[in-house]
C-alpha cells in the first residue's frame, strides 16, 4: 500500500476556515440614523465588543431623549408628508429594493453579525441574513394588498412606530419590526440592542442606497434609557417591543393609559417533548438544534427537554455522542456550531443559573471542550435529573443550557410542558400522526414545532401565549400589529 | 431448477437459518417477529435527516485537512467498471491506473479495489497481484438480482473462484418491499457462506427501496445476516448514492456496533463524481459514526470518474494553480 | 294579576360556577330603578367572589375550549333560545334599570337576544377566517389556527345593563374563553336574570360568573391576578383605567381599554371583540416519505 494511506482511527482534523472579514468596513465611529442622515448623539457613546475577542470593533453614540425626540419629528414628518400619503405600491417597491440589498450585500451584513453578535457564520449567513431579506421580500407584496389582509375595509396606518429589539438575533429582529411597519404604511423609529447596533447600522446605509425618503426608518443607538426614551416618546403611536418579559412589563406599564398600541414578544421556556416511537436521530437532532442554535440565546430555545422515560438513557446517550461533535469557537470559521456568548453580564448570568442548578441537586455534563482564552464562551451544558421545581426549569437562561426531564405518558407530557408562565414555543417529536395533533392542541404555546425545531419564515405568524407577550410577526396576523381596527 | 422461494420446494434445500448476533438472536425465529423487529426500529424523519446533512454539506475543508481528505478518498476508491462491453483490456487499464492513480506523482495513494463483473475478476486478480488492492466482483444476477438463489450463488463462487476477494452481492427488492425479510435475510446468509473467506458488501440499491426507513430496515437486515459491508446502490438505478441514504446507514453502522459490538463497512457507490461530493461524504462519515470509520477498511467509494476528480484537485493543492482533463488518465 | 296577590320577590345572587350563591362577604346594596326607587338588593360581590369565580372559570376552560365550534355554537344559540322566553322579564328589567320605554327596552332586548345568535353563528367560521395554511419556503406543512386566550375577566358598561353585557360576553364565550364578568354597578338586575338563563341553557358551570358589584372595588383583584389571562376594561370607570392596565401589566395581559365613552352597542361589532381574546396556533410539520 502507498505510504500515503492514512493509518486507521486517524482523525479528521478540519483545519481553520476563517470568513474574510476584510468583505466589511467597520468605521471607528457611527452616528445616529435620523432623517437619512447619520448625526452626533448628544449621549456618552458605547463601545461595540466583539464577544469572542472582546476587542473593541466601534463606538456608537448614545441617544439622549432630545436625540430621540428628533427622530420621532422626522419620523412624524416623513408619516404624514411622504410616506403616508405615498402610492402604496410604490411603497412596496421601496421594499423590494431593500430585500434585493439586502441579498446583495448578504455576505457582508453576516460577517459584520457574527463580529458584533458571536453567533457562528454559518447562522449569520444560512438563517438570520437570509430570513431578513424573506421578510422584506413577503412585506414588500403586502404593501399594495392590505385591503386583502382580512382586516376590514380601507386598513390605515398607525403612524410613527417605536421599536426596541434584542441582541440576540440583530438584523432579523430589525427585519421582522420594519417591514410590517413600513408595508402598512408607517414609519419607525427603532432601537437596536446596546451590544449589537452595527448590522442596524449598516441597514441605515442600505436604506440610503435605496433612496428611502429620509425619517421613513431612523435609527437611535444606546442603551436602556434610549429604549425608554422611544416607548415613552409622546408622539409614538405604536410600541413594539422583543426582549425579555421582565422589560415588557415596564413597557406594558408605561403605555398604560395611553393611546399607543403594543406588541411584545417576550421570554420563553419551550419544551421540546420526546415520545418513545420518535425519530431519534433526527430527534436528537433537534433537541440540538432547539438548544444551541445562537448559543441557546433564543427566546423560543427548547430550553426543556421531556422525555419518555422508557427512551431515557438512549437519548441522553445519543445526545451527549452528538453534543460531542459540536465545534465551538470562531464564530467567523465555517465550521463553528457554536459561538460566543454575546456579553460578559449574559455570560454572568448563564454561569449563575448553572450553579443555582448543580446546588438545587440536578447532575450537570458538558462535553470535553476546550474554551478560547479571550471572549465570553460557555460550553453545550446539558443538566439531567432536574425537577419541574428546579430554577433552570423554570428561569429563562437564555444560553446553552438544557434542563431534561422526564414523563411517562402523554398527559404527564402536556401538564409538565405547560406548566410555566411562558408560552412561545414546543417541540413534538413522534411518528404519530394523531397524537402530535392531540398534543399540539393542548400545548397552550404559540409555535409548536412537530418533528422539526426552530423554523422560521415570514408567512408564518409568531408569536406568545401567556407571558411570552402578544401580537404575531409575520404572516397576516402580524400586519394587524401596525393597522387601524387590527388587533 | 426448482426455486428455492418455492414453497413447493423440498424443506431440505433450505439451510438452517443462521442466528444473527446478540442481542438480536431471536429476531430472525419467525417473518412475522423479524418485521416486528426491523419496523420496531427508530423511523427516519426524511425532511430532518436532509437537513441534517444539509449542514453537514456546508461544512469547509480546506488546505492540510483537504490534502487528507483528498488522499484518504483515493484510498477508499473501488476502481469500478460495470460494462456490458467490459474486456480484459479495458479491466487491465483499470488495474494499472488502481496501481497508480497519478502517473505524475508517486505520492499518490493507491486506490482500495478494483471493482468487476466475476468473470473478469482473474483478469482484475493477476493484474493486481502483489500490490494489496482488493479485487472486487459483483454478484447474484447484478443488478436486478432476479434469479434463482441457486443461480446466486453460483455466481458467487465463480467469482470467488477467479480470484474476487470482495463480493458486492444485491439483495431481492422485490422480496423486502413484499415483506419477505427472511428470504432477503436467508439469501444473505447463504451468500456469505458462499463467499468462504472473501468479505461480503450488501448492495441494498437504495434507489428501489425508496424510502429512508426502508434504508434503515434493509441496512440492519443485512447486518444481521453477516454482511461486512453495506452497500447502497448498483450503480445501475437512479438515484444512486445520496448523502441523506449514507446517512442513514453510517447511523445504522453505528448503532449496530454499539449494540452488537461488531463494525460494519459502509460503501456508497454510483452519482458520486466530484472532491466535493466525497469530501462531503467523508464529513459525514467523521461526525455521524465517527473516525473508526475512516479508513478504507470501513468505508469505499464505488466510482469510477470520482478518481480523476480528485487527482486533479490534488494535483491544484500540489502546485497551487488548476490543472486539467488531460493531466489525468482517461479510464 | 290579582291586585289582592302579594308578589313573590326574587333574591338578586351571584352567578358563579353554574351556582347561585349569595357573596361570601354577605354583603348586599340597594339597587334603584332610574327615578331612584328601590328595586332590589343586589349582593354585593367581593374580591373574595371575584377569586372564586376565577377559580371557576379556570376549571371550566379545557372543556369549553375543547368542545367542538359546533357544538359551542349550538351552546350560544341555546342562550338565546331561552332568553326569548324570558323576554318579558327582560324588557321589565331593562325598562327599569336604564329608563327607557318599553319599546326602547324591547328594541334593546330584542338585540340583545340576536346578538347571541349572531356570535353563535361564529364559532365555526372564526378558523377558517383568522387561521389558514401558511406557503412557507421549505418542505413543511405549517397552519395557524385561532384558539381562547383561556380566563378573561370584563367589566360590563355601566349604562347598557344588557346589551352592552351581551356584547362584551359573547364574544368573549364564542372564542372558546371563559368569563368572569364584573356587571354594571347600577344596574345589575338583567345580567342576574341572564344568570339564570345561562344556568338553564346548556353553557356549562364556570363558563359564565356574573359578580354584580361595583368594578372599583373588584376589578383591580382581577387585573392583578396572576390566573386571569385576558381584561376587558370597557365597564371600568374613567379614572381607574390607567391604574388597572398598569396592574394587567404584571402578568402581561392582553388588555381591552375602554372607550372614550360608552358606544351604541347596536351597531355591528365585526370582529372587533373577538379578535382581542384570541391567541393565534402555528404548528409546523414536515413533509417527507
Amino acid at each position: 500500500m502507498s505510504t500515503q494511506t492514512p493509518p486507521t482511527h486517524s482523525l479528521f482534523e478540519y483545519a481553520p476556515a476563517p470568513e474574510s472579514r476584510s468583505i466589511v468596513d467597520i468605521a471607528p465611529s457611527y452616528g445616529l440614523f435620523v432623517d437619512g442622515e447619520f448625526v452626533d448623539g448628544s449621549g456618552t457613546p458605547l463601545k461595540t465588543v466583539n464577544p469572542a475577542t472582546e476587542e473593541v470593533l466601534s463606538e456608537v453614540p448614545t441617544a439622549t431623549d432630545a436625540d430621540v425626540d428628533r427622530a420621532v419629528r422626522a419620523a412624524r414628518r416623513a408619516f404624514t408628508r411622504v410616506w403616508g400619503p405615498m402610492r402604496p405600491a410604490d411603497r412596496g417597491k421601496y421594499l423590494f429594493r431593500i430585500a434585493r440589498l439586502l441579498q446583495e450585500r448578504a455576505r457582508e451584513f453576516a460577517v459584520l453579525e457574527s463580529l458584533d453578535n458571536g453567533k457562528p457564520i454559518r447562522e449569520s449567513r444560512d438563517v438570520d441574513v437570509p430570513l431578513a431579506a424573506a421578510h422584506f421580500f413577503y412585506h414588500a407584496g403586502w404593501a399594495d394588498k392590505l385591503d386583502w389582509a382580512g382586516l376590514g375595509p380601507g386598513p390605515r396606518p398607525l403612524g410613527v412606530a417605536g421599536q426596541v429589539i434584542p441582541w440576540n438575533f440583530p438584523l432579523l429582529m430589525l427585519a421582522w419590526k420594519v417591514a410590517p411597519a413600513l408595508a402598512t404604511g408607517n414609519t419607525v423609529v427603532l432601537k437596536p440592542a446596546e451590544t449589537t447596533p452595527l448590522t442596524a447600522l449598516l441597514f441605515a446605509e442600505v436604506c440610503r442606497q435605496a433612496d428611502l425618503p429620509p425619517g421613513v426608518v431612523n435609527i437611535v443607538t444606546g442603551a436602556g434609557e434610549t429604549g425608554r426614551a422611544v416607548v415613552e416618546h409622546e408622539d409614538v403611536d405604536k410600541v413594539a417591543f422583543t426582549g425579555s418579559t421582565e422589560v415588557g412589563r415596564s413597557i406594558a406599564r408605561s403605555v398604560a393609559g395611553t393611546r399607543k398600541r403594543l406588541t411584545l414578544e417576550l421570554g420563553g421556556k419551550a419544551a421540546n417533548i420526546v415520545f418513545d416511537d420518535a425519530p431519534i436521530d433526527q430527534a436528537v437532532e433537534g433537541i440540538v438544534q432547539g438548544i444551541f442554535f445562537n448559543q441557546g440565546h433564543v427566546c423560543c430555545a427548547g430550553s426543556r427537554l421531556l422525555v419518555q422515560e422508557s427512551v431515557h438513557e438512549e437519548v441522553i446517550a445519543s445526545l451527549q455522542r452528538r453534543i460531542g461533535t459540536l465545534r465551538l469557537g470562531d464564530p467567523l470559521d465555517k465550521n463553528t456550531d457554536i459561538g460566543a456568548i454575546n456579553s460578559a453580564e449574559q455570560l454572568a448570568r448563564i454561569r449563575e443559573l448553572s450553579d443555582i442548578g448543580e446546588a438545587e441537586g440536578a447532575n450537570r455534563w458538558q462535553p470535553a471542550c476546550e474554551l478560547p482564552e479571550r471572549g465570553y464562551w460557555f460550553p453545550p451544558t446539558v443538566f439531567t435529573d432536574v425537577s419541574p421545581a428546579h430554577r433552570i426549569a423554570r428561569d429563562e437562561v437564555f444560553g446553552p443550557v438544557l434542563s431534561v426531564l422526564t414523563f411517562r405518558t402523554p398527559d404527564e407530557a402536556v401538564a409538565k410542558a405547560n406548566n410555566t408562565t411562558y408560552g412561545l414555543s414546543a417541540g413534538i417529536w413522534t411518528e404519530k400522526g394523531s397524537r402530535i395533533l392531540a398534543i399540539a392542541d393542548r400545548l397552550r404555546a404559540g409555535v409548536v414545532w412537530a418533528n422539526t425545531f426552530n423554523k422560521f419564515d415570514p408567512t408564518s405568524p409568531f408569536g406568545g401565549y401567556k407571558q411570552s407577550g402578544y401580537g404575531h410577526e409575520g404572516g397576516r396576523h402580524g400586519l394587524a400589529a401596525y393597522l387601524e381596527g387590527g388587533q | 431448477m426448482t426455486h428455492v422461494l418455492d414453497p413447493r420446494a423440498p424443506a431440505a434445500a433450505i439451510p438452517p437459518r443462521r442466528e444473527p448476533p446478540a442481542p438480536y438472536r431471536d429476531v430472525t425465529r419467525s417473518d412475522a417477529a423479524f418485521r416486528a423487529f426491523l419496523h420496531g426500529l427508530p423511523g427516519v424523519d426524511q425532511v430532518g435527516a436532509e437537513a441534517r446533512v444539509g449542514v453537514l454539506g456546508t461544512r469547509s475543508i480546506k488546505t492540510t485537512a483537504k490534502a487528507w481528505a483528498i488522499d484518504t478518498a483515493i484510498s477508499m476508491v473501488d476502481l469500478t467498471t460495470l460494462e456490458g462491453a467490459d474486456t480484459p483490456g479495458k479491466v487491465r487499464s483499470l488495474a494499472a491506473k488502481a496501481r497508480r492513480p497519478d502517473p505524475g506523482d508517486p505520492t499518490t495513494p493507491q486506490v482500495a479495489a478494483v471493482c468487476v463483473y466475476g468473470d473478469l475478476a482473474g483478469v482484475a486478480r493477476e493484474a493486481l497481484a502483489g500490490t494489496g488492492i482488493h479485487v472486487a466482483a459483483v454478484a447474484t444476477a447484478f443488478p436486478s438480482g432476479r434469479a434463482s438463489r441457486e443461480v446466486k450463488l453460483a455466481d458467487v463462487r465463480d467469482a470467488v473462484a477467479n480470484g474476487a476477494d470482495e463480493i458486492d452481492m444485491v439483495i431481492d427488492r422485490g422480496a423486502f418491499l413484499s415483506g419477505r425479510h427472511l428470504d432477503v435475510f436467508d439469501e444473505i446468509v447463504a451468500v456469505k457462506q458462499a463467499c468462504g473467506d472473501a468479505h461480503l458488501k450488501v448492495i441494498l440499491e437504495t434507489g428501489e427501496l425508496v424510502t429512508l426507513d426502508n434504508v434503515r430496515r434493509a441496512s440492519w437486515l443485512a447486518m444481521l445476516a453477516g454482511g461486512d459491508f453495506i452497500k447502497t446502490s448498483t450503480g445501475k438505478v437512479s438515484p444512486a448514492a445520496t448523502l441523506p441514504v449514507c446517512l442513514v446507514m453510517m447511523e445504522a453502522v453505528r448503532d449496530f456496533r454499539a449494540a452488537t459490538g461488531r463494525q460494519v463497512g459502509v460503501k456508497p457507490a454510483g452519482g458520486i463524481r466530484t472532491t466535493k461530493d466525497a469530501v462531503k461524504h467523508l464529513v459525514l462519515v467523521n461526525e455521524v459514526a465517527g473516525p473508526d470509520w475512516l479508513s478504507p477498511d470501513w468505508f469505499r467509494f464505488g466510482a469510477s470518474s470520482l478518481l480523476n476528480d480528485l487527482l486533479l484537485q490534488r494535483q491544484k493543492l500540489r502546485t497551487g494553480h488548476y490543472s486539467g482533463p488531460d493531466h489525468v488518465s482517461v479510464d | 294579576m290579582s291586585p289582592d296577590r302579594l308578589a313573590v320577590r326574587k333574591t338578586y345572587k351571584l352567578y358563579v360556577n353554574g351556582a347561585f350563591p349569595r357573596s361570601e362577604s354577605g354583603r348586599t346594596y340597594e339597587v334603584a330603578d332610574a327615578k331612584g326607587a328601590f328595586l332590589a338588593n343586589a349582593a354585593w360581590a367581593s374580591r373574595k367572589d371575584a377569586r372564586d369565580a376565577v377559580v371557576a372559570a379556570r376549571g371550566a376552560f379545557a372543556k369549553w375550549s375543547g368542545a367542538t365550534a359546533y357544538n359551542r355554537g349550538q351552546v350560544l344559540y341555546r342562550v338565546a333560545e331561552v332568553m326569548e322566553g324570558r323576554h318579558a322579564q327582560f324588557c321589565e328589567e331593562v325598562a327599569a334599570g336604564e329608563g327607557l320605554s318599553s319599546s326602547r327596552a324591547r328594541a334593546a332586548v330584542d338585540a340583545a337576544i340576536d346578538r347571541w345568535v349572531w356570535y353563535a353563528g361564529w364559532t365555526d367560521k372564526l378558523g377558517a377566517l383568522l387561521g389558514g395554511a401558511n406557503p412557507v419556503a421549505g418542505p413543511y406543512f405549517d397552519f395557524s389556527l385561532p384558539e381562547p386566550t383561556g380566563v378573561v375577566a370584563v367589566l360590563a358598561p355601566q349604562r347598557s345593563s344588557l346589551l352592552g353585557l351581551v356584547s362584551v360576553l359573547a364574544p368573549v364565550l364564542t372564542g372558546g374563553n371563559t368569563a368572569v364578568v364584573v356587571t354594571s354597578r347600577a344596574r345589575p338586575l338583567p345580567a342576574v336574570t341572564l344568570g339564570e338563563v345561562l344556568a338553564t341553557s346548556d353553557v356549562p358551570a364556570g363558563v359564565a360568573n356574573l359578580l354584580t358589584g361595583d368594578a372599583a372595588e373588584i376589578g383591580p383583584w382581577l387585573a392583578e391576578h396572576d390566573d386571569v389571562d385576558a381584561i376587558d376594561l370597557t365597564g371600568a370607570p374613567a379614572d381607574r383605567a390607567m391604574e388597572l392596565e398598569r396592574l394587567a401589566a404584571g402578568s402581561i395581559k392582553r388588555v381591552v381599554r375602554p372607550p372614550a365613552e360608552e358606544p351604541d352597542w347596536s351597531a355591528d361589532p365585526g370582529l372587533t371583540r373577538l379578535t382581542p381574546f384570541l391567541e393565534t396556533k402555528t404548528v409546523w410539520h414536515p413533509i417527507g416519505l
